[in-house]
């Protein structure tokens, strides 16, 4: 890997051309070291540029710091370098010969579980970092839990500071195994663990000399290699539609096209498709690819799609395979993150945003809220505050094809909006929490959360 | 022709042989897609901030291709330093007619000729576009306003929506910005109020660069070398000319440069290159060691927080 282990080699047009995207979260605390670690894939992947780190050392230097502070890279807002913390999720760009990579940077606070969901929402793959000092604590269960819940599909346990443990096999092992099996239970797919030291450089970029005892990737190689692309063949295709597409010039008389980013799936020419929630069912004619014309594509491709017959399809319509299409319901039941200020309560009216759809919608009941910490229910808790986890059950004014966030991210994925002043309330999860049976305590009723 | 067979098998394969993994241009091209027709179905009167400037001009790119084969739906708005290089509004000119766009003009001349806003003592004019873009979203009651920044080009930047709300004196108020969970943009706004929209967040300045190759965009060709009368200020390399440089003191020298960014001739700067090609521009971007806003723009150098106190009072 002669790219990521020596970054002042400049790529070639060539190699980055052909790249492929992931997107990436990381949580952790400042604690666990993750600035660190952050600061030295970007440093080692020539991200960081001379200015910004001149920048970093006059801002470390003048607050009497001796070394360079990385955490002050990824801290972009006054109050956040005046008060030492992270506010917000920062997003950050680095690039392999490989891949290109977006990282969305959360910070670890208690009180911030809504910028790990935000980060998490849109992640191939999730970063969870832990004192190898420490293990496993409370707050890496609730990272382990929020990549779970939002379904991340791949999570890395770095178990960070291993030369503070004298890199030894034994600490990790416990350690991995810990996190393994808890994040199994709660259904995560694919767990890999990768003992490090951010700050020595111990297989954050380059496989570490003190450790020969381990044999896997380091953090890069992992990222540079695992597989971002879905099995389509057992999705369910979905494009909700966006905007009508009509030129109505000389030139395009007739053209009709429904154009939309394909949020699962792919669609194939000559398919049969119905349309949601009319139920109308015509066939694809055409499929415009931004100006080519393709014969089949798939997710996550913004595309214009053509059908043989002329019928009513309105921005907010989803079109499907009539072979796999989801029932459309008015009542919901998911799990929620509460990111608003102001609580939700019970009797709450809101605006739903599903797809491109937006729908008035009333909160029916909150029958639980779940303790990230230890997974503890609480019954009826009457509202969510800022940062809670719970279940709720909604009633929409109008019918919608959801699907289970389990079968499908982006098609089981809504939010709620406040209708007075537009602030966004909820992040909504379709169906079950958890892929895996209930590992939950049984302290509460079993109202609620069907896992 | 691609069949249903291959779908199939393509599930057990690495991505790598996968025909289904996009590549990160066509990633980043559907995503600002989708986030430009996500603003058309939603707003009723959106706006393309169009400078003449390459992210820009990425962006007009994307949006004909987001509506195509029917027009772009939106108007384009340039807030005109006054101090602008001529080879930009040239193009921006043969642009707006090549393509039958509406072009709206804030003029920052205008308001310092009916002493509304005052030059400053620096000359610099990239801070005083704040007020002309205002109240030409004010007074053509613009909802939604697109913007060419990118998250990559500073560490405030690092930090704002796709869909970032403002106020109606276009503040920028990093606490009250939204969440924003997968794909789900929220533009609600109040009357009054706007939504800068960003479909290029997700972009690095290579990123651009090697879109501009693939799709074959045409740029103004102060962004490939050539000879340039300039003089050193503050480290950086300006035009000379009748805004305000040279100064006693400063020299003129000829010297084969090239624009990184393109902005107000008073505050950005040229580097020395001598690249002529966008192969040439794409090598020499992947080799810097400089940021492009740390190497060209005097505005971002005046503290720590400039782009956010800037981005507060309601910039670009």
């Amino acid at each position: 890997m002669t790219s990521t282990t020596e970054p002042t080699e400049p790529l070639s047009v060539e190699q980055l051309s052909a790249t492929t995207l992931l997107r990436f979260a990381t949580a952790g605390s400042v604690d666990d070291g993750k600035s660190t670690l952050v600061g030295r894939l970007l440093h080692d992947s020539k991200s960081v540029l001379t200015d910004q780190l001149e920048a970093v050392e006059r801002a470390s230097a003048s607050r009497g710091q001796d070394a360079p502070d990385l955490a002050l890279l990824t801290d972009g807002l006054r109050a956040e370098r005046e008060q030492g913390i992270t506010i917000d999720v920062a997003y950050r760009y680095f690039a392999t010969a490989r891949r290109r990579f977006i990282l969305a940077d959360t910070p670890g606070h208690v009180q911030y579980t809504r910028n790990m969901v935000t980060g998490a929402s849109t992640a191939d793959l999730a970063v969870v970092l832990v004192d190898a000092r420490n293990g496993v604590i409370e707050q890496t269960r609730r990272h382990a839990a929020v990549a779970a819940l939002l379904r991340v599909p791949h999570v890395v346990l770095a178990v960070n500071k291993m030369d503070l443990v004298d890199y030894q096999e034994s600490v990790f092992a416990a350690i991995a195994e810990e996190f393994t099996a808890y994040a199994s239970e709660l259904g995560v797919p694919e767990i890999t663990a990768i003992p490090i030291s951010a700050l020595a450089g111990d297989n954050v970029v380059e496989a570490s000399a003190n450790m020969d005892w381990y044999g896997g990737p380091t953090v890069l190689e992992h990222l540079e290699t695992v597989p971002v692309s879905h099995d389509l063949g057992h999705c369910h295709a979905r494009l909700p539609v966006q905007y009508v597409i009509r030129p109505q010039t000389a030139e395009h008389p007739d053209y009709r096209g429904y154009a939309g980013q394909i949020a699962a799936g792919a669609f194939r020419v000559g398919e049969s498709v119905t349309v949601l929630p009319s139920g109308r069912t015509s066939k694809v004619a055409g499929i415009d690819v931004l100006g080519e014309p393709a014969d089949v594509a798939w997710t996550p491709q913004s595309v214009t799609l053509l059908l043989e017959d002329d019928i009513d399809i309105s921005r907010g319509d989803l079109i499907v395979p009539s072979k796999d299409a989801p029932p459309t319901t008015q009542d919901i039941e998911a799990t929620v993150c509460h990111v608003a200020d102001q609580p939700l309560t019970v009797g709450h009216r809101v605006l739903l945003k599903h797809g491109t759809r937006t729908v008035k919608a009333i909160v029916k009941d909150i029958p639980s809220r779940l303790t990230l910490d230890d997974l503890s229910l609480h019954p009826h808790p009457g509202q969510l505050a800022a940062n809670d986890i719970g279940r709720v059950k909604i009633r929409t004014a109008e019918p919608l094809p959801v699907d289970s966030y389990a079968d499908s991210r982006r098609t089981g994925a809504f939010i709620l909006i406040d209708p007075a002043d537009g602030t966004t309330l909820t992040a909504g999860m379709v169906g079950e929490s958890f892929a895996a049976p209930q590992p939950v305590k049984d302290e509460a009723d079993d109202d609620g959360w069907d896992f | 022709m691609t069949t249903a067979a291959t779908v199939s098998e393509a599930a057990g394969n690495s991505e790598e042989s996968s025909p289904y993994a996009l590549s990160h241009l066509d990633a980043l091209e559907s995503e600002a897609v989708h986030i430009f027709r996500e603003v058309a179905g939603e707003f009723e009167r959106p706006v393309i901030l169009f400078s003449g400037g390459k992210d820009s001009i990425v962006m007009l790119h994307l949006a004909l291709k987001a509506f195509a084969p029917a027009a772009v739906p939106f108007s384009l708005l340039h807030v005109d330093t006054g101090h602008n290089f001529p080879e930009v509004l040239e193009y921006r000119d043969r642009t707006v007619h090549k393509h039958g766009l509406r072009l709206h003009i804030a003029s920052v001349q205008d308001y310092i000729d009916r002493g509304v806003l005052r030059e400053r003592p620096d000359g610099t004019r990239n801070p005083l576009q704040t007020v002309p873009l205002t109240e030409k979203i004010q007074s053509e009651r613009f909802d939604a306003v697109f913007g060419g920044g990118r998250r990559d080009e500073e560490k405030a930047r690092a930090k704002e929506r796709v869909f970032s709300l403002r106020d109606e004196f276009s503040q920028w108020d990093p606490r009250r910005q939204r969440p924003e969970l997968w794909q789900l943009y929220n533009g609600r706004h109040a009357p009054g109020e706007h939504v800068r929209v960003f479909p290029l967040s997700n972009w690095t300045e290579l990123d651009v660069w090697q879109y501009i190759a693939r799709e074959h965009i045409e740029l103004p060709e102060i962004y490939f070398a050539h000879d340039r009368e300039v003089f050193q200020r503050s480290g950086m390399w300006l035009t000379a000319g009748e805004w305000g440089g040279p100064k006693d003191g400063e020299s003129v020298e000829k010297r084969l440069v090239r624009y990184r960014t393109v902005g107000d001739m008073s505050c950005t700067g040229a580097v020395d290159s001598d690249a002529t090609t966008l192969d040439a521009v794409i090598a020499e971007i992947a080799a810097s060691r400089l940021t492009e806003r740390g190497a060209t723009r005097a505005d971002d150098k005046m503290s720590e927080a400039a782009m956010e106190d800037r981005k507060r009072e309601g910039y670009f």
